[in-house]
């Protein structure tokens, strides 16, 4: 503190405390907090708020852990998340390695440009642009037919869910692994090779250590991402196939009981707390790396 | 030797694969704005019209919608960038504990899902009686998109040498001086690297507009409505305008970048 005031001087000094006061205290902590009082009142009528009825209580968690369908959405969500976050990585790696140390550092450019297209264009129109795919008279199907298989009904169950998810964050896995692996030394590469370890083994003990980093980020926001996903899910899931987040709406907008939509936003975001410190423990790696 | 060749193709396959995987859904999403079908599709093609074009000029609610949006962007950017900016330099002058500990805050808003933030934020302000609109949507973004620009004017602030704001208090420069003439001109292209990426994240955001907007639409909220009530090609109509301004742009990004490549090379020889 005094070390700001001495370089610019008490009321540049005030005007950057306050602004950032401001974002931490105003836009981040007391809005959470906030959600987190909401979630143990019960929900009231405006003339009944500070009445006999108006106490702090778990029953709006309690609504959760009775409703089996509501447990079985949220352990679906987690499970497709996973899902989703492990193909993310398993797809991006190859690629992030190839265009990090194998490509001509000229293209790579020319390639990444190319693939951040769809970034540009919305979360929403991404998940569209499958469900024209998808459908069940659609191109995908036509193109089956085609070459002589039969048509699959693709937005059933989870199959479109887990396609449009994919989709739509891979660019979050590939970006962060791809500049983990450009950090590494080429040399210590070639180092691995010449001393005889396979291909398997240079990725295993010098490659994917190093882009320990990367992957830890690309996991954490591609499973926050999905978890959290609203678009995706009501434009490509089926009736047999509900997200977390598809509960939530219906207590904000449906049932306007924002009390228990409170509780159920704040198990959501506990989830993904949960799933950022086990990935920090499993990966070894702090917050610091995460969010570079 | 053979395997290595084998490996060689077979990983360009794969990344031809990869690309194709991104970038045709956007092919197909652009070419059935063109179809002459009541549900957008490219197959069956029943015939090439522009209606659909047509049909998104005159809807007033688009419109509306994308006049919203562009204002919302100005205002998340126009907080965004001083406050991220403002929590960077405090960031910066911050030892160890305490610097890990707002570090952790800062960065936190990026890893919560967007439905949590917009809720959150809702139920805040209703505390205050402030209604549910864009005003709303605008905090919403602001408490993630800023710590993207804290990031990048972080990163920025690395390679600043402290010693030049120490000679131009010398000389007498006054801390404003020194704040305008000094610091900030070296952080501009992480401000304005900030600047464009708020904008793009303001824009393309849905999930914290959606719990903050009240009875406001956005560009993403529009299209949103539409695929759950009604779906037509105008989406497609719209998606297309998009995409071709996408790659406008980067193509002439790619030029811009070759053009530098070559002028750098000409200046080594």
């Amino acid at each position: 503190m005094s070390e700001l005031i001495r370089r610019y001087g008490s009321s540049l000094t005030w005007i950057i405390i306050l602004f950032t006061a401001f974002w931490l205290l105003v836009l981040v902590l007391i809005p959470n907090f906030v959600l987190f009082e909401f979630s143990f009142k019960p929900y009231l009528p405006v003339d009944q708020l500070g009445g006999p009825k108006d106490f702090y209580s778990l029953n709006n968690y309690w609504t959760f852990f009775n409703s089996p369908i509501h447990i079985r959405i949220f352990f679906q969500t987690v499970l497709y998340s996973s899902a989703v976050t492990l193909l993310c990585l398993i797809m991006s790696y190859p690629l992030a390695y190839f265009l990090a140390k194998v490509v001509d550092p000229k293209t790579a450019p020319s390639i990444f440009l190319l693939l951040i297209i769809p970034l540009w264009v919305s979360e929403i129109l991404r998940s569209f642009a499958w469900f024209i795919i998808l459908a069940y008279n659609g191109p995908l199907n036509a193109m089956l037919q085609g070459i002589g298989l039969e048509p699959v009904r693709w937005i059933s169950g989870f199959n479109a869910v887990i396609i449009g998810l994919i989709y739509s964050y891979l660019l979050f896995m590939l970006l962060p692994i791809y500049n983990a692996i450009s950090s590494l030394d080429t040399n210590q590469i070639e180092a691995s090779e010449d001393l005889g370890a396979s291909l398997w083994r240079t990725h295993w003990r010098v490659v994917i250590p190093h882009s320990k980093p990367g992957i830890a980020s690309g996991c954490v926001m591609v499973f926050m991402l999905c978890a959290g996903s609203v678009i995706v899910p009501s434009t490509l899931a089926s009736p047999s196939s509900r997200w977390f987040t598809e509960i939530i709406q219906q207590w904000m907008f449906e049932g306007l009981d924002w009390n228990t939509g409170a509780a159920y936003a704040f198990l959501l975001l506990t989830l993904c707390i949960i799933f950022v410190s086990l990935v920090m423990r499993l990966l070894n790696v702090r917050l610091v790396d995460i969010a570079k | 030797m053979n395997s290595h060749r084998f490996g060689h193709y077979a990983i360009r396959t794969y990344v031809v694969l990869f690309i194709a995987f991104m970038l045709l859904p956007l092919i197909v999403m652009g070419g059935a704005a063109f179809n002459d079908t009541r549900f957008p599709s490219i197959y069956p093609w029943f015939g090439f019209t522009t209606h659909w074009f047509q049909e998104l000029w005159a809807d007033g609610r688009m419109w509306g919608a994308a006049r919203n949006t562009v204002f919302v962007a100005i205002a998340v950017v126009a907080l965004s960038v001083p406050i991220g900016t403002a929590g960077a330099i405090l960031l910066n002058s911050l030892q160890a504990r305490s610097r890990s500990i707002i570090y952790g805050i800062m960065v936190a808003p990026i890893l919560t899902p967007g439905a949590v933030i917009g809720i959150s934020t809702l139920l805040f302000w209703y505390k205050f009686n402030v209604p549910a609109g864009l005003h709303l949507s605008v905090l919403g973004q602001v408490s993630y998109i800023a710590a993207y620009v804290m990031l990048l004017v972080l990163a920025r602030l690395q390679s600043f040498d402290a010693g030049l704001e120490e000679a131009a208090l010398d000389l007498g420069a006054s801390h404003a001086q020194v704040m305008r003439r000094i610091l900030l001109p070296h952080l501009y292209p992480a401000i304005f690297a900030g600047a464009l990426i708020g904008f793009f994240q303001s824009a393309e955001n849905f999930n914290v507009t959606l719990f903050t907007r009240g009875n406001s639409d956005t560009l993403t909220v529009y299209v949103g409505s539409k695929i759950r009530s009604g779906i037509t090609p105008t989406i497609n109509a719209l998606a297309f305008l998009l995409i071709a301004a996408t790659v406008i742009g980067v193509i002439i990004y790619e030029i811009r970048r070759r053009r530098a490549d070559a002028a750098m090379k000409l200046a080594e020889e």
